[in-house]
């Protein structure tokens, strides 16, 4: 993935909670085999409706969302990350995410902020009164800023997770470099093989 | 003194490759099981960086999420989802991994199959890209939903990086009246702990109510651990996990089974093992449950009825009840008897296994689904249905109106052609009711089998007793 240091764009303000996965990418887009062209099906089912906040030319090209509470809970599709980033954003900021979405999306380059509620409001009513107004996601210092106010918070994202994103690291290469200790995991557990439950075609042996 | 462990931290400690300071643990992964919809991108990533599939032999597919239920003679007309089952074989046969496809005999929802074959046995670690994927920890298996990015990154090292999780002890007292069922325990815990509240947590299930329920009903339990936040749920290995578990095919056999079973009853926690959240449930309060709104803990009594955002002096939560009936096109104040319904799905990878079909065919035995009601019952796989068919039950079924169809993931996620037309509502034995899950403007009511069949008869929310039963 590509190294993310800091996120600078303007924001659009979902003003939501509850915003599950489903919503985020609707399932009759999970039929397709490519990471890419998601971005069509973001928020698809809202998008129809022209007051839909999406839909507001004042927010064309925001790169920030700010959500609700619990903000990607439910299933466990990737495509909800590939989905936003396909459409633009490059960073959600809300009070809580669903935990899968949150892991998905630090395997994307995708970031997730996490600010208490009051903060969120704040920042969505700045966006309000000035949609124009530039937002600052700064994943090295660990902080949100409206510059233009003067207003700044910090947030909090365990170590391993903010150096991957700032280096761009594949957790695969990661983990590879890891090969002998699996392989001596393997030589020291006996985990049950599939080999023997089942013949080529996939019958089973017994039962 | 050390306190003692949980069965999490039990099933943890065996599965630690690495712990590097300041990094998360590199877990291995004792059984990976794919489907269609979220591995081909997986698939798509090992052959861009030319890597392979490390254990195979540890992997298992099957389709699922994506299949038509109509009968096996008629062919997929859909282009993509017929690509994507396509991409599925063929992934699978290139990287040597065996795989279910559909009308195979062993074909069915992941996570109805993992366990119905014996491949989920207590103690593993299991992963799949689904976030039902906690329905395996009814075996005392540590088993969590994740994402395509660490789909491919188990594929290619059998390991997944993962932080800790908070322990969380919800325990169920017993015993819970006749009527209540596995479902309405994990409805009202949901109800109880919110969407979020088991964020971060791993939950153990445990009590007398808990310790009563067949493993169809801890299946069901645990599958729902994710509707309240919590990536995993667990369940202590008892004999009843042993004696489901004897003579299915990817057990031992015969003395070494039993060998298998003596380390397996080992999987509890220790009794002065310390959790870092608890919760309690008097069994006895519980009632049959369904849910009014658009997450799946807003969940009422059967017998009470839809909220008002007045209910509530919190903002957030007012304008979510608000949007919640505005989308359900429901009134504050109306019974949840009275609410008419289109639609009966018995299904899902909640409730979709012979416990379920037995339960809810009791109830519609002799009876005839209401006109204008379509009701259909979506076996969980193809040994399910084999079985209910041996039993009969089909027959009950397709006698009382019911459509009686081919194993999958079907109407409750509407990937496939059985969804809700726009304004439909349907009373589903499904997991979630979020926003046009089982089809664009679809309204889902979360329940029970037997409330799902008792409600397909009377064409309206209902419970058994409302039938005679």
């Amino acid at each position: 993935m590509k190294p993310v240091r800091v996120i600078e764009g303007r924001a659009v303000p979902l003003g939501r909670s509850d915003v599950d996965t489903d919503q985020i990418i609707p399932s009759e887009w999970l039929k397709r085999v490519e990471r890419s062209g998601f971005g069509r099906g973001l928020f698809s089912e809202w998008r129809d409706d022209t007051t839909f906040v999406l839909n507001q030319p004042q927010y064309a090209g925001a790169t920030i969302l700010l959500a609700g509470a619990r903000f990607g809970t439910g299933s466990s599709r990737e495509h909800a990350v590939w989905a936003l980033m396909d459409y633009g954003f490059r960073a959600v900021i809300a009070p809580s995410f669903g935990d899968i979405f949150r892991n998905n999306s630090s395997k994307q380059g995708f970031v997730t902020v996490q600010l208490g509620g009051d903060d969120v409001e704040e920042l969505n009513q700045f966006v309000k009164n000035d949609p124009s107004r530039l937002m600052v996601v700064d994943v090295e210092r660990l902080c949100v800023e409206v510059p233009e106010v003067g207003w700044q918070r910090s947030f909090t994202l365990d170590p391993m997770t903010q150096e991957r994103l700032l280096q761009g690291w594949d957790d695969i290469e990661l983990s590879l470099r890891r090969v002998e200790g699996i392989a001596n995991y393997e030589a020291t557990h006996a985990t049950p093989s599939l080999e023997g439950v089942f013949d080529d075609l996939g019958h089973a042996r017994y039962a | 003194m050390v306190a003692g462990k949980t069965l999490y931290e039990k099933i943890w400690d065996d599965h630690v490759v690495a712990s590097p300071q300041g990094e998360p643990t590199l877990l291995y992964i004792d059984l990976h099981l794919i489907h269609e919809v979220t591995s081909p991108q997986a698939f798509e990533g090992l052959r861009l960086n030319t890597r392979g599939v490390r254990r195979p032999d540890l992997t298992l597919a099957t389709a699922d999420h994506n299949v038509p239920t109509d009968p096996l003679s008629t062919p997929i007309l859909d282009p993509i989802s017929r690509r994507q089952l396509d991409a599925l074989d063929e992934n699978c046969k290139e990287f040597g991994i065996t795989v279910f496809p559909r009308g195979h005999e062993n074909q069915g929802i992941v996570h109805v199959i993992g366990p119905e074959l014996g491949v989920t046995q207590p103690g593993m670690t299991i992963v799949c890209g689904d976030s039902h994927t906690s329905t395996h920890g009814a075996f005392g298996a540590l088993a969590f939903g994740i994402g395509t990015s660490e789909v491919e990154h188990v594929l290619a090292t059998q390991t997944v990086p993962q932080q800790k999780a908070k322990t969380m002890s919800v325990t169920v007292d017993g015993p819970t009246p006749p009527d209540v069922s596995a479902k309405d325990i994990v409805l009202a815990i949901v109800g109880k702990l919110g969407t979020g509240g088991g964020s971060g947590y791993v939950i153990e299930y445990r009590g007398a109510a808990i310790r009563a329920l067949s493993m169809e009903g801890r299946m069901t339990l645990c599958n729902m651990s994710i509707e309240a936040g919590a990536r995993a749920g667990l369940v202590a290995v008892d004999e009843t996990t042993i004696d489901y578990l004897r003579g299915r095919p990817g057990v031992a056999r015969d003395d070494e089974f039993d060998v298998a079973a003596k380390s397996w009853r080992a999987l509890v926690s220790d009794d002065d093992a310390v959790f870092d959240a608890e919760i309690t449930l008097n069994g006895a309060d519980l009632v049959p449950y369904v849910t009014w709104g658009t997450n799946p803990a807003q969940v009422v009594a059967l017998d009470g009825v839809v909220p008002s955002p007045a209910d509530t002096d919190d903002a957030d939560e007012k304008n979510s009840i608000e949007r919640a009936l505005s989308y359900m096109d429901l009134a504050p104040g109306t019974p949840l008897r009275s609410i008419p319904v289109d639609v009966v799905f018995i299904g899902s990878c909640t409730n979709s296994r012979i416990e379920d079909l037995r339960a809810a065919a009791h109830v519609v035995r002799d009876h005839r689904v209401r006109p204008g009601v379509r009701a259909l019952v979506v076996p969980g796989s193809h040994r399910v249905k084999k079985q209910a068919e041996l039993e009969g039950l089909d027959q009950v079924f397709l006698a009382a109106g019911f459509e009686w169809r081919e194993p999958g993931c079907s109407m409750c996620l509407g990937m496939n052609p059985d969804q809700l037309a726009p304004g439909q509502r349907c009373a589903s034995t499904s997991n979630r009711n979020f926003e046009g899950r089982q089809g664009r403007g679809g309204r889902t009511h979360l329940v029970s089998p037997v409330v799902a069949a008792a409600t397909a008869i009377m064409g309206r929310l209902a419970s058994p007793e409302e039938v005679g039963r």
